[in-house]
C-alpha cells in the first residue's frame, strides 16, 4: 500500500483528482433529475449547477490543500532536519543553508540509487559512512558530490528522506479523502431545493477574487524576498558603507567593499544620457504626430516608432555591443587612425554607447505617451488661439505644451524609470567598471548590472557578496517604483483637469 | 463704455499682401518648428532602418555554413579490430579513432584534385570542424553495415575557414592565429575553386543545440527554442486563466472598497517594475525556497507569467469594457444571473480582443532575457532537445534570448553572427505572432 501511495506523483495526483470531479460531476447531475423525479423543472437549478457544484466541492479544497502542502512542507521538513546537523560543522566559510544544500543532494542520491537499483529500500536507510564509501557510491548511479560526507549529513539526508516520503504520502492521503469527501458532501446536499446555481456562483467569484489578489501576492512576495535577504545582507554588511561608501570592490574571498553609490551614479549618468537622446526626439516627433501630420502619415509613422518599443531589449543590447560601440570607438578612439583623430575613448562599452542605445529605444515611449497627452489638450483652448491670431508653432508653444506639461513630465518619468531598471543594453554596452567619473566616454557600471554579475554563475546565500544583489534590487526596486507613484499622480491629475 | 476713447487704427505702412518683417520672422519660426518636428521623426525612423539593416546585413550569413565533401573510406582495420560487426566493439573506438580516417580521406582528396601542397594530412584535416569526426561516428554507430565501404560526406568547416570564405577572416587578421595558417588557406581558395568547399543553407542553426567555445561552426538555436516554446506553454497555461479571471473580477464584480483600489494600483505598478525584480523574485522564491530545478524552463515560465500578468490583465479589462452595457443589460432582463450575463455573453464578445492582449504580452515574454539570467539559464550547454513534455519543463534548458546573450558574450567572433542570426529567428517570432493579433483584432473586431 505504501509503495502505491509513494509511486503517486503530483502530477497524477492532480489529474487523479481532475477526473473525480469529471466523474462527480456527472454522477451528481444524473442524481440531482432522479431525485426530482426525472423532471428537471422541479429542480431550483438547471441540473448542470449540481453537477458543478459536485465538482467545485472535489477539486477546489484539494486542490488548495495540495498547493499549501507543497509550500509548507519544505520548510518543516528543514526545520525538523536542521536540529540534527551539530554546530561546529556550520563553520566559517560553510552555513547552514550549504550543509543543508549538501543533505538534499545526499538525499537525491539516495533516491537515485535506490529507484536504479543499486540499493534496497532497507540498504539506503541502514546505510552508514563508517561502513560504506557513500560519495563513490552515489558517484557510481551518477549523482556526483564536492566532498565526501560526513556522518552527520548522511544521517540527516536519512531522515531527511524519510520525513519527506511520509509527508508525500500522508499528503496523498489527505488530499484524497478531501477530495472524496467533498464528493460525499456534494452528493448529499443535492435535493431539488438545494439553490445550486447561488452555490456555484459564490464559489466561481471567490476563485475569481483569489486570482485578481495573486497581484498583491506577487507584490508582497517580491517585497518580503528582498526584504528578508536584504536583512541578512546588513547583518553581514555594514548599511553606512552600503548607502554612503565610495568604492565598489566585491570580492569572493570576503572583505568587499560594496557601495551603492558608483552604481548608482552609474545607473543615473546613463539614464540622464538616454533621456538627453529619447526626450527632445520623442517630444519633437509627438508634437508633428498629432498636431501638423495629415492622418496618413499619422498611420505610417506611429507605428513604426512603435516597433522601437516591441524589440527586445537583448537586440537593442548587441546593437550597442557590437555595433554602436565599435562606431563611437571608431569616431571617438583610435588616435590618429580613428575619424576625428583623438583619443578619448579606448573600449567599445561606455556611458555613451550605452546611454545612446537605451535613448533609441525610450524614443517611442515619451512619443507616444506625450502624443495621447497632446491630444487630449481640449481643442477649444487651440482654437482660442488661434482666433488671437497666434501661428500654429506659438500656439504649440504658448498654450499647447503649457497645459500638457504636467502629463508630459509624467511621461518622462515613466521613461527615466524604464531607464533605470533596464537591464540587457547595459549589461552588454556600459561595462563592468564602478566608478564615479565625469567622462562619458568611460566604462561604468549600473545596478542592474551588479545585480546580474552577483547573481549568476555559483550563488553562495551566505555570502555578502551575493547578498548585495537583493539589496540592490530592493533599492532599484523603491526608486522605480517612487518614479511610477509620482509619475502617475501627475499624470492622474492632469487628466481629471480636462475631463 | 461710451467714455471709453475710440482705439486709433494704427496706419500700416507699405501693402497687405507683403509681409512685413515680424510676419516674416514668425513664419519663419513655423516652419522651422514644423521641421524640427520631420526631423525627429525622421531620426526616429533611421534608427529603426539602421537596427534592421544591421540584424539583417550580420545576421543572414549565420544560415550559411560552409560544407567540404569528402569520400572518407570507413576501413575494417580500424573501426572493427575483430571484424565481427558487434555494435559494441564499434562503439569502443571514440572519436580520436576516427581522426585517421579523414584524415585519409582528405589527403586521397587533395591527391586526386592534383592540388600541391606541403600540408600534413593532420593539417589539411584541422580545416573541419572538431565536430566532424562525432559526425562520422555517429552515422558508423547508425549504420554498422557501411564499414569497409567509402562513404561521401558532407563535414562542417572549421570556422576560420567558414569566416574565411564569408569575409569576416582575412590573411592580415591569421596571422598570430593558431588555428590556420596562410598554407591551410592556399588549400581552402583551392578547394573552394574545384567546388570541394562551399557555402550551403544550413538547416542545423535553425534546429540544432548550442556548441561548445571552441566550435562556433556547429552552434544551433534549436534547443534553446524549445526551451522558450515550453515557457511560453507555462505562461499561455497559467497567465491567460488568471489573467481573464482577475479582469472579470475587476472589471464586473469588484465592489468599490480600498481593497479593490489596492488591488488596482498594484497591477498598474506590477506593470512598470523592472523585469530583473521578477528575476530576483524568481531566484529567490521558486529556487531557494521551493528548490524547483535550477535552470528549469518550468521556472522560467511562473517567472515570465508574473510578469506578463499585468499586461494580460490590462489588455483583458479594456476589451471587457468595450463591450456595451446594454448586452449586459439585455441578458439580465431575460432572466440570467450576473454570472451567467458574464460567462455566456460578455465574455464571448470581448474573446477577440483578450486573445490579442494575451499574444501580445506572449510576444513580449518571449523576447525578455533579464530574469531568465537569473534563474540560471545562461551559461551552459543544453545538448540535447527535450524528449518529454515533462522534462521539457524540468531539465535545465535556455531560451532564445538567453542564448543570443550567451553568444554574445563569448570571445570567438564567430559567435556574433550566430547571435546577430537568432536574433533574425526571434523577431520572425515576435513579428509573426504581432501579425497574429493584427489579424485578429481585425477580422473580429466590433464597433458597437
Amino acid at each position: 500500500m505504501i509503495e502505491l501511495i509513494n509511486s503517486i506523483s503530483v502530477s497524477l495526483l492532480v489529474l487523479i483528482i481532475l477526473g473525480l470531479a469529471l466523474v462527480g460531476y456527472f454522477t451528481v447531475r444524473k442524481h440531482a433529475i432522479s431525485a426530482a423525479g426525472g423532471d428537471a423543472r422541479v429542480l431550483h437549478s438547471l441540473p448542470g449547477y449540481y453537477g458543478y457544484n459536485a465538482a467545485m466541492c472535489i477539486a477546489v479544497p484539494s486542490l488548495l490543500i495540495l498547493v499549501l502542502w507543497l509550500l509548507i512542507q519544505p520548510m518543516l521538513v528543514q526545520n525538523a532536519v536542521i536540529g540534527l546537523i551539530p554546530d561546529q560543522m556550520i563553520t566559517e566559510g560553510s552555513s547552514v543553508g550549504l550543509v543543508m544544500s549538501d543533505v538534499r543532494r545526499v538525499a537525491e542520491g539516495l533516491n537515485t540509487a535506490v529507484a536504479q537499483g543499486a540499493l534496497t529500500r532497507t540498504e539506503a536507510v541502514d546505510l552508514r559512512v563508517d561502513q560504506t564509501d557513500v560519495r563513490a557510491l552515489l558517484a557510481d548511479v551518477g549523482v556526483a558530490l564536492g566532498s565526501d560526507v560526513q556522518a552527520p549529513v548522511l544521517q540527516a539526508a536519512q531522515k531527511y528522506r524519510a520525513l519527506t516520503a511520509t509527508g508525500a504520502a500522508t499528503m496523498v492521503v489527505v488530499v484524497l479523502a478531501i477530495a472524496v469527501l467533498g464528493f460525499a458532501l456534494a452528493f448529499r446536499m443535492t435535493h431539488p431545493a438545494f439553490r445550486a446555481r447561488n452555490t456555484v456562483e459564490a464559489g466561481v467569484k471567490a476563485l475569481l477574487m483569489i486570482a485578481a489578489s495573486l497581484a498583491i501576492l506577487t507584490t508582497v512576495g517580491i517585497v518580503l524576498s528582498m526584504i528578508f535577504e536584504s536583512r541578512n545582507f546588513f547583518q553581514l554588511h555594514d548599511w553606512k558603507d552600503f548607502f554612503f561608501g565610495t568604492s565598489w570592490a566585491p570580492n569572493f574571498r570576503g572583505n568587499s567593499d560594496l557601495a551603492i553609490l558608483p552604481l548608482l551614479w552609474g545607473t543615473l549618468y546613463i539614464s540622464v544620457i538616454a533621456l538627453m537622446v529619447a526626450v527632445p526626439i520623442g517630444l519633437f516627433a509627438a508634437i508633428y504626430l498629432s498636431e501638423y501630420a495629415g492622418p496618413k502619415v499619422r498611420a505610417v509613422a506611429k507605428p513604426l516608432l512603435e516597433i522601437l518599443a516591441g524589440i527586445p531589449t537583448i537586440v537593442y543590447g548587441l546593437f550597442a555591443l557590437l555595433t554602436v560601440g565599435p562606431f563611437l570607438v571608431n569616431l571617438f578612439g583610435r588616435g590618429e587612425n580613428g575619424v576625428l583623430g583623438v583619443e578619448w575613448m579606448s573600449g567599445a562599452t561606455s556611458v555613451l554607447t550605452a546611454g545612446l542605445v537605451m535613448g533609441i529605444m525610450l524614443i517611442p515611449f515619451v512619443s507616444s505617451l506625450s502624443d495621447d497627452i497632446i491630444n487630449a489638450v481640449p481643442q477649444s483652448l487651440r482654437d482660442g488661439s488661434f482666433g488671437l491670431g497666434a501661428t500654429h508653432s506659438e500656439t504649440v508653444r504658448q498654450v499647447v505644451l503649457p497645459a500638457a506639461l504636467p502629463g508630459i513630465v509624467g511621461a518622462i518619468l515613466l521613461a527615466a524609470s524604464r531607464a533605470i531598471g533596464e537591464t540587457m543594453i547595459v549589461v552588454l554596452g556600459a561595462g563592468a567598471i564602478a566608478r564615479i567619473s565625469g567622462n562619458p566616454f568611460e566604462a561604468m557600471t549600473t545596478i542592474t548590472t551588479r545585480i546580474v554579475s552577483q547573481l549568476t554563475g555559483d550563488t553562495d546565500f551566505a555570502s555578502p557578496e551575493t547578498l548585495v544583489a537583493f539589496a540592490l534590487g530592493l533599492t532599484l526596486f523603491v526608486l522605480t517604483l517612487g518614479l511610477n507613484v509620482v509619475a502617475l499622480i501627475i499624470v492622474r491629475k492632469y487628466r481629471e483637469q480636462y475631463e | 463704455m461710451t467714455d471709453m476713447p475710440t482705439p486709433q487704427p494704427i496706419p500700416r505702412k507699405g501693402s497687405l499682401l507683403v509681409q512685413d518683417a515680424r510676419t516674416v520672422k514668425r513664419n519663419r519660426a513655423e516652419a522651422r518648428f514644423k521641421m524640427y518636428g520631420i526631423i525627429a521623426i525622421s531620426m526616429g525612423l533611421l534608427m529603426l532602418l539602421i537596427l534592421l539593416t544591421t540584424i539583417i546585413g550580420r545576421g543572414t550569413s549565420a544560415f550559411q555554413q560552409t560544407f567540404v565533401s569528402l569520400n572518407v573510406p570507413l576501413l575494417a582495420e580500424k573501426l572493427d579490430k575483430k571484424g565481427n560487426r558487434d555494435i559494441e566493439d564499434i562503439k569502443k573506438v571514440s572519436t580520436f579513432g576516427y581522426a585517421p580516417l579523414l584524415q585519409a580521406g582528405f589527403e586521397q582528396k587533395v591527391a586526386d584534385l592534383g592540388i600541391a601542397t606541403d600540408l600534413k594530412p593532420k593539417d589539411m584535416a584541422n580545416l573541419l570542424s572538431k565536430d566532424a569526426a562525432a559526425t562520422l561516428r555517429d552515422f558508423v554507430l547508425a549504420n554498422p553495415d557501411q564499414i569497409g565501404e567509402t562513404v561521401v560526406f558532407e563535414f562542417l568547416a572549421q570556422s576560420r575557414v567558414d569566416g574565411y570564405l564569408k569575409g569576416r577572416v582575412t590573411r592580415d587578421s591569421i596571422e598570430n592565429d593558431k588555428n590556420i595558417s596562410a598554407a591551410q588557406l592556399d588549400l581552402v581558395d583551392a578547394l573552394v575553386a574545384d567546388g570541394t568547399l562551399a557555402k550551403k543553407f544550413n538547416i542545423s542553426f535553425i534546429t540544432g543545440a548550442d556548441a561548445s567555445d571552441a566550435r562556433p561552426e556547429a552552434a544551433g538555436i534549436g534547443v534553446a527554442m524549445m526551451g522558450s516554446l515550453a515557457m511560453m506553454l507555462v505562461v499561455l497555461a497559467l497567465a491567460l486563466p488568471i489573467g481573464v479571471a482577475a479582469s472579470i473580477y475587476l472589471e464586473e464584480f469588484a465592489p468599490k472598497n480600498w481593497i479593490t483600489d489596492v488591488i488596482e494600483v498594484n497591477i498598474a505598478n506590477l506593470a512598470a517594475v523592472p523585469s530583473i525584480v521578477f528575476g530576483i523574485l524568481g531566484l529567490a522564491v521558486f529556487i531557494n525556497y521551493m528548490h524547483l530545478p535550477n535552470s528549469a524552463p518550468l521556472v522560467g515560465g511562473l517567472v515570465l507569467t508574473l510578469m506578463t500578468l499585468p499586461t494580460i490583465i490590462i489588455s483583458t479589462r479594456a476589451s471587457l469594457k468595450a463591450v456595451p452595457p446594454s448586452i449586459r443589460d439585455a441578458a439580465l432582463g431575460v432572466g440570467a444571473s450576473k454570472m451567467q450575463s458574464v460567462f455566456h455573453h460578455v465574455l464571448p464578445l470581448a474573446a477577440p480582443g483578450i486573445l490579442t492582449g494575451t499574444i501580445i504580452g506572449l510576444a513580449q515574454a518571449l523576447g525578455e532575457t533579464a530574469p531568465l539570467l537569473l534563474i540560471g539559464m545562461v551559461g551552459f550547454i543544453a545538448s540535447n532537445p527535450p524528449e518529454t513534455i515533462a522534462e521539457g519543463l524540468l531539465s535545465p534548458n535556455s531560451a532564445m534570448p538567453a542564448q543570443i546573450y550567451e553568444w554574445a558574450k563569448r570571445a570567438d567572433p564567430a559567435f556574433y553572427e550566430r547571435a546577430w542570426g537568432g536574433i533574425i529567428i526571434l523577431l520572425v517570432f515576435l513579428i509573426t505572432m504581432n501579425a497574429i493579433a493584427v489579424l485578429l483584432r481585425r477580422r473580429f473586431e466590433r464597433r458597437w
